[in-house]
C-alpha cells in the first residue's frame, strides 16, 4: 500500500527536479553571456580608468601666467615644403625649470599649429612622463599613440623626432640629448623605420658627459644603446 | 773534475740553447697567430661566402660584421647587392589606399630591381623572396656574411609627394674605438658611413634625373636596419602607398630599378676598402 502512494510521489519528485534542472540550464544560458558582457565591459572600465587615472596624472604643466613670456620656436613641417621642418614662433611663458619647460613646449608642439596638415605628431599621442638625466640625458615617455597613429615610413618618422628635437634644442638649452620611450618601454623603431634604441642628440656644442663621451660635439646625430637602465630611470622618475 | 766542469759547462749550453729556441719559437708563433686574421681576409670578392652562410648576430653583442675594413690595398672588385624589400609576413608596413601593402610593393620593386642589376653584372641576393618577415638582425646578417657587397632597402612611404623618391643613408654614428679588429653589432655600420654616403648621393642623383621633384641628394635618418650592416648601405624610400591607383606604383617600377643600377654601377669604382680608423675615401 505504502509501495504505491510512493511510485506517484517519486514521479512527482522527478518532475519537479528535473523541471528545476531545465529552468537552471536555461537561466545560465541566458545569463552567462550577460555575465560575460558585464565582466569584458569592467575590464574595459578599469583599463580605461587606468587610462584616465593616468591622463589626470599627466595633464599637461599648466602654463604660470607669472612666468616670464618667452618667444619659444616650435618645429613642425614647413607650409612651402612638407619634406622639411620650419620654426614657428610662439609667445608663451616658460618656467625656468628645464623639465616643466620642456613639458610646456612639448605638450604645444603636440598641440599641433594651426593648420593641421603641417602636424609632426600624431593628434591623439600624450607626453606621459618626462625628466632629465644628471649627464644631460631627456627621457620622454610618450602614449602608444605616437607609435602607432604616425604614418609609417622614414620620412615621416624622421620629421616627427627631429620635431621634437629641434624644439627641445631651441628652448631648452641645458638639454643633450633625448631617449624616447613609448608608454615607460624602450621600442626598437617608431613606425618599423627609425630607430629608438639609442639617443638622439638635442644639443650637440652642450659638450661630451662623462658617461657618454661619444655624443659629444663630434657631431652624432644617433648613439645606439646607451649603458643606461631605462627601467631603473622610469621608476625612478614616477 | 775536470770532466765534471766540462759536462756542466754542457749542460749549461744545452739549457740556455733549448731556452732560446723555445722563445724564439713562441714569438714565431705570437707572430703568426696575430697576422692570422689579416691573412684570412685577403682573398677578394672571387671568393666571396656564399649567401647561404649568411651567420646572425645579435644585437648588443660583439660579432664578426662581415668585411671589417682592415689594411688592404684599395679593392674595388666588388659584385654583390644584397637587396631587402622592407617588411613582410606579420609587419604590412605603410597601408594605403585600396589595400596597397607596403611589403607587397617592395617584392615588386626588388624584382623589378634585381633584374636590372643583373643585366649590369651584378650578382643579387634578397633578403626575402615571399611573405616572409626576417629580423633587422637577419637581414643585416645576409649583407654582413659578404665580402664587399653593397645592401639596398627598399621602401614605400605613406607620405610625400607621389612620383617622388628619396634615398636615405645612416644618421652619424659615433667612432669605433675596439682595435681588436671586430666592429661592433650595434655599430656595424659606422666604418662604412663615408661609403654609404656616396652611394646615396649616386642612386639620389640618378633618381632625380628620372623622377622630378626628388631631393638632389641624398638625406640622412636614423635608420634602424642601416645600422647593424657592414657594408655601404643605403634605404630607396619611394612615395607613396597614398595613390588613386596601385598602377600609379607599378610604373614606377622600370625607372627605379634602371636608375638604381645606373647608381651601383657609378658606384663601384669608388668602392674602396679603406683604412681601419674608418675614415673613408
Amino acid at each position: 500500500m505504502t509501495e504505491l502512494a510512493t511510485a506517484p510521489a517519486r514521479g512527482r519528485w522527478k518532475f519537479w527536479l528535473t523541471t528545476l534542472l531545465v529552468f537552471a540550464v536555461i537561466g545560465a544560458a541566458i545569463s552567462f553571456p550577460i555575465l560575460r558582457k558585464r565582466m569584458k565591459r569592467t575590464a574595459q572600465l578599469q583599463q580605461q580608468s587606468e587610462e584616465q587615472a593616468r591622463r589626470e596624472l599627466i595633464q599637461p604643466v599648466p602654463m604660470n601666467p607669472s612666468d616670464p613670456r618667452v618667444k619659444a620656436e616650435l618645429f613642425w613641417l614647413s607650409d612651402a615644403d612638407s619634406s622639411m621642418l620650419a620654426p614657428v614662433v610662439v609667445e608663451l611663458p616658460l618656467s625656468g625649470d628645464p623639465v616643466l619647460r620642456s613639458k610646456q613646449v612639448l605638450n604645444t608642439l603636440l598641440a599641433g599649429p594651426v593648420d593641421v596638415e603641417l602636424r609632426t605628431l600624431p593628434p591623439d599621442a600624450v607626453l606621459l612622463a618626462f625628466y632629465i638625466l644628471p649627464d644631460g640625458t631627456a627621457i620622454a615617455d610618450f602614449s602608444e599613440a605616437l607609435a602607432t597613429s604616425i604614418p609609417s615610413g622614414i620620412q615621416s618618422e624622421q620629421l616627427a623626432v627631429d620635431s621634437l628635437t629641434h624644439t627641445l634644442e631651441a628652448n631648452v638649452p641645458q638639454l643633450k640629448r633625448l631617449k624616447i620611450l613609448i608608454h615607460g618601454q624602450e621600442v626598437e623603431t617608431l613606425a618599423g623605420h627609425v630607430d629608438l634604441t639609442g639617443t638622439f642628440a638635442v644639443n650637440v656644442d652642450a659638450g661630451p658627459s662623462p658617461a657618454n663621451p661619444a655624443a659629444g660635439p663630434a657631431g652624432a646625430f644617433f648613439v645606439p644603446a646607451l649603458t643606461l637602465s631605462f627601467s631603473t630611470v622610469k621608476l625612478a622618475g614616477r | 773534475m775536470l770532466l765534471d766542469v766540462g759536462n756542466s759547462r754542457r749542460l749549461r749550453f744545452l739549457a740556455i740553447a733549448g731556452i732560446s729556441s723555445l722563445v724564439v719559437g713562441g714569438a714565431v708563433m705570437a707572430v703568426a697567430l696575430e697576422t692570422f686574421p689579416q691573412t684570412q681576409q685577403a682573398p677578394g670578392a672571387a671568393t666571396l661566402p656564399p649567401a647561404s652562410a649568411a651567420t646572425t648576430g645579435q644585437s648588443g653583442t660583439q660579432a664578426p660584421a662581415g668585411s671589417p675594413p682592415g689594411s688592404q690595398p684599395a679593392q674595388s672588385g666588388f659584385n654583390i647587392v644584397v637587396l631587402d624589400p622592407a617588411h613582410g609576413g606579420t609587419d604590412p608596413g605603410a597601408r594605403g589606399t585600396g589595400g596597397i601593402q607596403e611589403s607587397e610593393i617592395t617584392l615588386e620593386f626588388a624584382t623589378g630591381v634585381r633584374r636590372a642589376l643583373e643585366q649590369q653584372g651584378f650578382q643579387v641576393v634578397e633578403t626575402r623572396q615571399g611573405n616572409e618577415n626576417p629580423s633587422f638582425d637577419d637581414r643585416s646578417a645576409i649583407a654582413n656574411a659578404q665580402r664587399e657587397a653593397v645592401f639596398i632597402t627598399l621602401h614605400i612611404a605613406s607620405t610625400g609627394i607621389p612620383g617622388t623618391v628619396r634615398v636615405y643613408v645612416n644618421s652619424d654614428l659615433p667612432p669605433l674605438t675596439a682595435a681588436n679588429g671586430f666592429i661592433p653589432w650595434d655599430l656595424a655600420q659606422a666604418p662604412f658611413l663615408g661609403l654609404s654616403r656616396k652611394l646615396g648621393d649616386l642612386v639620389q642623383g640618378m633618381l632625380t634625373h628620372q623622377f622630378k621633384g626628388s631631393p638632389d641628394t641624398a638625406q640622412t635618418a636614423a635608420i634602424r636596419q642601416l645600422r647593424t650592416t657592414a657594408a655601404p648601405a643605403i634605404a630607396v624610400e619611394v612615395s607613396s602607398v597614398v595613390v588613386n591607383d596601385r598602377a600609379d606604383l607599378d610604373h614606377m617600377v622600370p625607372g627605379v630599378a634602371g636608375a638604381i643600377a645606373r647608381g651601383v654601377a657609378a658606384f663601384k669604382p669608388v668602392y674602396a676598402i679603406a683604412a681601419p680608423s674608418g675614415a673613408m675615401p
